[in-house]
């Protein structure tokens, strides 16, 4: 049984609006200290907005939030950024200065103490370390990004929220940033991640939220897959089935089937531990050239483009 | 108020200029252009000038480049942010407002102050050195340096509020800079008047102008942290 562990953000009913376009609306959720969120959306669904209004930039125009256990009000502001960091989409970094000055001013702004002790091991966690004194202008948009991630985590932030980290980024770069991500995570730090790469939140997040506007679904990838779509078998064989009907139909653990091209028929099933030696064994009994018996796998991209269309043919 | 996060802001702003050649270009010409004019001048005046010379207040006209300069370059300070996309990062830290607001009016003032203290120096080393006997000493009155000394800082200060309230409300530098030169004019209008003797200087006006630029400058910096809406800076608008 594992024990509970603290919200380190919470939304309740929360909103904004900008004027009369509503940028979020209605946002309920709750993410425990050490977990990686994931936050999607298509662009304009108000992932920025969330993060910008989480993170005290903007005032919510309803509802109620705590960041870092701290409720979210205009009084609580400097409290609650003296205890997260945010990497906006845009790294934002002084193009004139070198990356250690970029730094050294953030450092003084959070009041770190050993601002040179910090600045050497933020650098060295974004393997940064040998680029300290290049101006910033001069930098790749990767190189940029990672000096980004540098300053969000001088402060050692409790709550880190990351826009669009991998934006723009490489493979390689990409690659790199999600083992940082997922070390930080490791370490106890609550991050808040804002991303369209739906890659990247299978692999990063415990849980999942999918934002338009509205809330649309939230909880971990595997599970919203399992509660969105019916689990099935993906069965080859190497030449068609004299008789399928025969084959599958009454198996037990299989609800339905259809097929496909060239000897692949599609099972739909209810645990698929169950129902793939009874078919195992029934193909085997009908003398069938088996292939592969597979478990088909659906992505976190199906469960997304499925929660987007239903909310735009709802809207 | 936390003078550590003021200090912060204001190292990167001077940073920053020494690498700006647009900052460097405008802290060079502004005082140039108001050094060489009274110069050129004062230079060919004549010996015989001195004597009329001591009713008059040339080197006030040098009071343009603290009236002026500082507004053009903080004009440009937090437009310029927003555009690099430098202010959110900025204002996701613990600073405070009136923090923000003091480091980027300060950044200015300092290298306004000692650039036209320095071409005020000069101004003076070079009267001393080439203009026609009589004429130094009669320009050179006590009256008139302690009012460089003075008005100086105090009307870099409302320069620079005017180019910050100025900047945190438009969108776009160029437009930014243009309004500053014309929030500027006034100031530099005035002081140019009095330095030809269009406007008398007398002790009472330097007195109700001191008071006035102590008002407007305490003033100032209220008015540019109001102005100062985060929500509006960061999610856009105006």
């Amino acid at each position: 049984m594992s024990t509970r562990r603290s919200v380190a953000l919470s939304a309740n009913n929360l909103s904004k609006q900008f004027g009369s376009r509503v940028a979020f609306d209605d946002l309920s959720f709750e993410i425990e200290a050490g977990e990686v969120f994931g936050f999607l959306g298509p662009n304009g669904a108000g992932k920025t907005t969330t993060v910008r209004t989480l993170g005290t930039l903007i005032a919510p125009s309803a509802g109620e939030a705590t960041v870092a256990g701290i409720p979210l009000t205009r009084d609580n502001g400097i409290e609650i950024r003296r205890r997260i960091a945010i990497m906006p989409e845009s790294p934002g970094l002084y193009p004139r200065l070198t990356v250690a000055e970029n730094l050294e001013c953030f450092a003084d702004l959070y009041e770190v103490a050993d601002p040179p002790g910090r600045i050497d091991r933020a650098l060295g966690a974004v393997q940064m370390a040998d680029r300290a004194h290049d101006p910033c202008g001069t930098l790749s948009k990767g190189l940029r990004q990672r000096v980004a991630l540098a300053r969000a985590l001088l402060s050692d932030p409790e709550v880190l929220f990351l826009d669009e980290p991998t934006a723009g980024l490489d493979p390689v770069a990409s690659r790199e940033v999600h083992d940082l991500i997922a070390e930080l995570g490791r370490g106890g730090v609550t991050i808040f991640l804002t991303t369209h790469r739906l890659e990247e939140a299978e692999r990063l997040c415990d849980r999942v939220a999918i934002l338009s506007t509205t809330l649309r679904t939230i909880g971990p990838p595997a599970e919203l897959r399992d509660r969105l779509f019916s689990k099935s078998l993906v069965v080859r064989t190497r030449t068609p089935l004299k008789e399928p009907r025969a084959v599958f139909d009454r198996l037990p653990g299989v609800d339905g089937w259809r097929s496909g091209p060239d000897g692949e028929y599609l099972l739909d099933v209810s645990d698929g531990r169950v129902a793939a030696p009874e078919v195992t064994r029934a193909l085997v009994a009908a003398e069938a050239d088996v292939l592969s018996i597979a478990e088909a796998q659906h992505s976190l991209e199906d469960v997304y483009l499925q929660m987007i269309d239903t909310a735009e043919a709802r809207s | 108020m936390s003078r550590r996060r003021v200090m912060a802001i204001v190292r990167k702003e001077l940073r920053d200029y020494r690498h700006n050649r647009y900052m460097l270009v405008t802290m060079a010409v502004v005082p140039l252009v108001f050094l060489l004019q009274p110069l050129i001048a004062v230079l060919r005046l004549p010996a015989e000038a001195a004597v009329p010379l001591r009713h008059q207040h040339e080197l006030l006209y040098m009071l343009g480049i603290p009236a002026l300069a500082p507004a053009v370059i903080s004009a440009s300070s937090i437009v310029t942010e927003r555009q690099l996309g430098t202010l959110e990062p900025m204002l996701t830290t613990p600073i405070r407002r009136r923090e923000f607001v003091l480091a980027k009016a300060l950044a200015p003032l300092l290298p306004a102050v000692v650039v036209s203290y320095l071409v005020y120096g000069l101004f003076v080393v070079l009267l001393e050195l080439f203009a026609h006997a009589g004429v130094a000493p009669a320009l050179l009155q006590g009256s008139v340096i302690l009012a460089q000394l003075v008005f100086t800082p105090l009307l870099a200060l409302w320069g620079i509020w005017v180019g910050l309230a100025i900047s945190t409300w438009v969108s776009d530098v160029r437009a930014a800079q243009q309004l500053s030169v014309l929030g500027s004019l006034p100031l530099v209008a005035l002081t140019t008047m009095i330095s030809l003797n269009v406007v008398h200087a007398t002790l009472g006006l330097a007195l109700g102008c001191g008071a006035a630029l102590l008002v407007i400058d305490r003033l100032g910096g209220r008015v540019v942290s109001a102005m100062f809406d985060r929500e509006r800076l960061i999610a856009g608008g105006r």
